[in-house]
């Protein structure tokens, strides 16, 4: 079995001949969002609005899943962020970044594809000089994609890779440049000025460039993402997160507290390791696969 | 963050002073303060809980020592068990009487299995053995170029051919090289996967059972949440695991995933990874490691001292 119980199950389970909502039940809940990786801040916030409500909006056990669910809603619908509507001259550039092995790779191969099934000329940039085989790596999802790839040699400038994808993306009268950058962890200052540089370098040849920056998540990280997205944030001008391996059993409740501190908005979550496996973020599936109402998607039922 | 603890704890302390022996009433609210720093570093709840359980034993009706402070003494327990959970200091592999000894790698996705194998085989030169890696990942864009450039940059033999043959053949292949070769160390880098990936966590059982590994590691990144005990505990029903390597300990995470890890597992923590480079591999320090999930590093050095 992946998980011993959903958390629906957990919550069901309370439910059978009680009545009532008593203690024992509301540690049970507290556990069942501490295990989702809501953090302490969070879970405590859930909990005080469980317990004002009780007797009230909580008369009976049934009442408790609606409940959560609710809170948890309202918790990640960020409004008045993400204006989409404001028409852009293509092309439109899109920065990728996030710390080592979150998926900016792959999750920038899923992107070009998606964009390209929708008949949007794409060009990827590899500005991963530093890791081994990581313009390797890009290449091959350029392949499978069709994306046109821009690259330099390994050790090379990423400034420098930016800003040549930049001219051919405009010279190609290309519609999208994604940039995958270099993992990197938010605590080392000059590999965080250096993507500040590449946001320079391609400012200058278009106009509002980069129009996108995405921060990708490992949604089986903990509360450390917080401190990623915030340190990030410092940096550069983040418009949204992509968070990731959502096919494992981690529900990624992390970004919970992530979007209300910093109300940004999650734009996909990856499930899985090809071509396909990206989707549009759905705050209400994403909040139901954490109360385990649908099972985590799988290979053979990804939940579109 | 690192200080919040302290000064809750020193808050906590201040009412405490001049009672002559931990109770129940005077460390309740101590005990919460820890359980909020175990679950911030993502130690996992169940192992919080017990956890607890186990320092407020322990703490109960101790007579507190004239040199320190209820709280003071109070901590020294908390920091005392934990890094006894967290067991001892490993910096060796456990090598074979009759070479080559096999180390494989698994783990989740992108935990840095590829980058910790090439760090062991660098360690290992430098120690003078004859290493050799095995590139077993056919799935992930680029993972053969990945470890035939690692090993071009530690300067070993690789054994990484390709896409066409099963992982279990790269292995026995491997393994046949290596015993030609006189190699002391081979290490066998596995594709990524998710343990409730049947199919792939097959694979490695069946790597386990052809190659017949003296060490099995599980990578984990420091970063992971509350998951990552049943991730490990997985790998661990299906491939009985020698030991962990933590990676990425130089992120600010506090890697409460080691300690949930070690201790529904029992298995030592042998190496933490704390860079990028190959050379970013240290032994793992049971006690520093404590410190930094409790987020008090500073405060038990003045314990230490008084
Ligand atoms: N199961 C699963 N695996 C994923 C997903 N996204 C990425 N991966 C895997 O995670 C690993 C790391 O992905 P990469 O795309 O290389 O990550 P990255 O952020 O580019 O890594 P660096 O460039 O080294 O920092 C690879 O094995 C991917 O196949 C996902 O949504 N689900
Ligand atoms: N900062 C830091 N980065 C690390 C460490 N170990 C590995 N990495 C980085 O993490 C990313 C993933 O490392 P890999 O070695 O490719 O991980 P993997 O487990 O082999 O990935 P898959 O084969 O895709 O599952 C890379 O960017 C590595 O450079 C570490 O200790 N610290
Ligand atoms: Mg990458
Ligand atoms: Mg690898």
């Amino acid at each position: 079995t992946r998980t011993s119980s959903t958390i629906v199950d957990r919550i069901e389970n309370l439910v059978p001949g009680r009545t009532e909502i008593d203690d024992e039940m509301l540690d049970e809940i507290e556990e069942i969002l501490f295990a989702a990786d809501l953090g302490v801040k969070t879970t405590t916030e859930v909990m005080d609005r469980v317990r004002t409500n009780l007797g009230r909006r909580l008369k009976v056990p049934a009442d408790l899943r609606p409940f959560l669910r609710d809170e948890l809603l309202s918790m990640i619908s960020v409004t008045g962020s993400g204006d989409d509507t404001e028409v852009r001259q293509p092309p439109e550039v899109i920065l990728i970044i996030g710390v080592n092995g979150s998926g900016k790779t792959t999750t920038t191969g899923k992107l070009a594809y998606n964009y390209i099934k929708q008949g949007k000329k794409v060009v990827l940039a590899a500005a991963d000089t530093f890791r081994a085989a990581a313009i390797e790596q890009l290449q091959m999802w350029a392949e499978r994609s069709k994306a046109h790839l821009i690259k330099h040699q390994h050790g090379a400038d990423p400034s420098a890779v930016a800003y040549d994808a930049t001219k051919s993306a405009l010279s190609r009268e290309a519609d999208i440049l994604i940039i995958d950058t270099a993992g990197r962890l938010h605590t080392k200052s000059n590999l965080m000025d250096e993507l500040g540089k590449i946001a320079r370098v391609v400012s200058r040849d278009i106009h509002g460039a980069p129009h996108e920056t995405w921060l990708v998540l490992d949604g089986t990280s903990g509360q450390n993402a917080l401190n990623q997205a915030r340190q990030f944030l410092q940096t550069v001008n983040i418009t949204g997160f992509i968070l990731t391996k959502l096919d494992s059993t981690s529900k990624g409740g992390a970004i919970i507290s992530i979007i209300r501190e910093l109300k940004v908005p999650v734009k996909y979550i990856g499930i899985g390791e090809d071509l396909e496996d990206l989707q549009p973020f759905d705050a209400e599936r994403f909040i139901d696969a954490i109360f385990g109402e649908n099972d985590q998607p799988s290979q053979e039922s990804k939940y579109v | 963050m690192f200080s919040q603890l302290q000064n809750s704890f020193q808050k906590v302390f201040k009412d405490l002073r001049g009672q002559g022996k931990i109770s129940e009433s005077n460390i309740q609210e101590a005990l919460r303060e820890v359980r909020v720093a175990l679950l911030d570093a993502d130690v996992n709840i169940k192992v919080v809980r017990q956890f607890i359980a186990q320092v407020k034993e322990k703490a109960m009706g101790q007579d507190v020592l004239q040199s320190l402070t209820p709280g003071q003494q109070f901590i020294k327990i908390v920091d005392e068990e934990l890094t006894a959970l967290m067991g001892q200091t490993h910096t060796k592999l456990h090598l074979s009487n009759t070479p080559p000894t096999v180390v494989m790698m698994c783990g989740l996705q992108g935990s840095g299995k590829t980058t910790t194998a090439g760090k062991l085989a660098a360690s290992y030169k430098k120690q003078g053995r004859k290493v050799m890696l095995a590139g077993a990942d056919i799935y992930r864009p680029a993972a053969v170029e990945q470890i035939r450039t690692v090993a071009e940059q530690v300067g070993v033999d690789v054994y990484a051919p390709g896409t066409h043959m099963s992982p279990v053949d790269i292995c026995n292949e491997a393994k046949r090289l290596a015993e030609g070769r006189q190699v002391d160390l081979l290490i066998l880098d596995t594709a990524g996967r998710l343990h409730i990936d049947d199919e792939l966590m097959q694979e490695l059982v069946q790597i386990k059972e052809s190659a017949t590994p003296d060490e099995i590691l599980f990578v984990a990144d420091a970063m992971t949440g509350q998951e990552a005990v049943n991730v490990a505990s997985s790998f661990d029903e299906r491939l009985s695991l020698s030991g962990v390597i933590l990676t990425k300990m130089d992120s600010d995470a506090r890697g409460g995933a080691a300690l949930s890890i070690r201790a529904v597992l029992g298995k030592p923590i042998k190496y933490i990874g704390s860079g990028e480079k190959l050379d970013a591999l240290e032994p793992f320090h049971p006690d520093r490691v404590a410190s930094r999930i409790l987020g008090m590093g500073d405060m038990l050095s003045l314990i230490e001292k008084a």
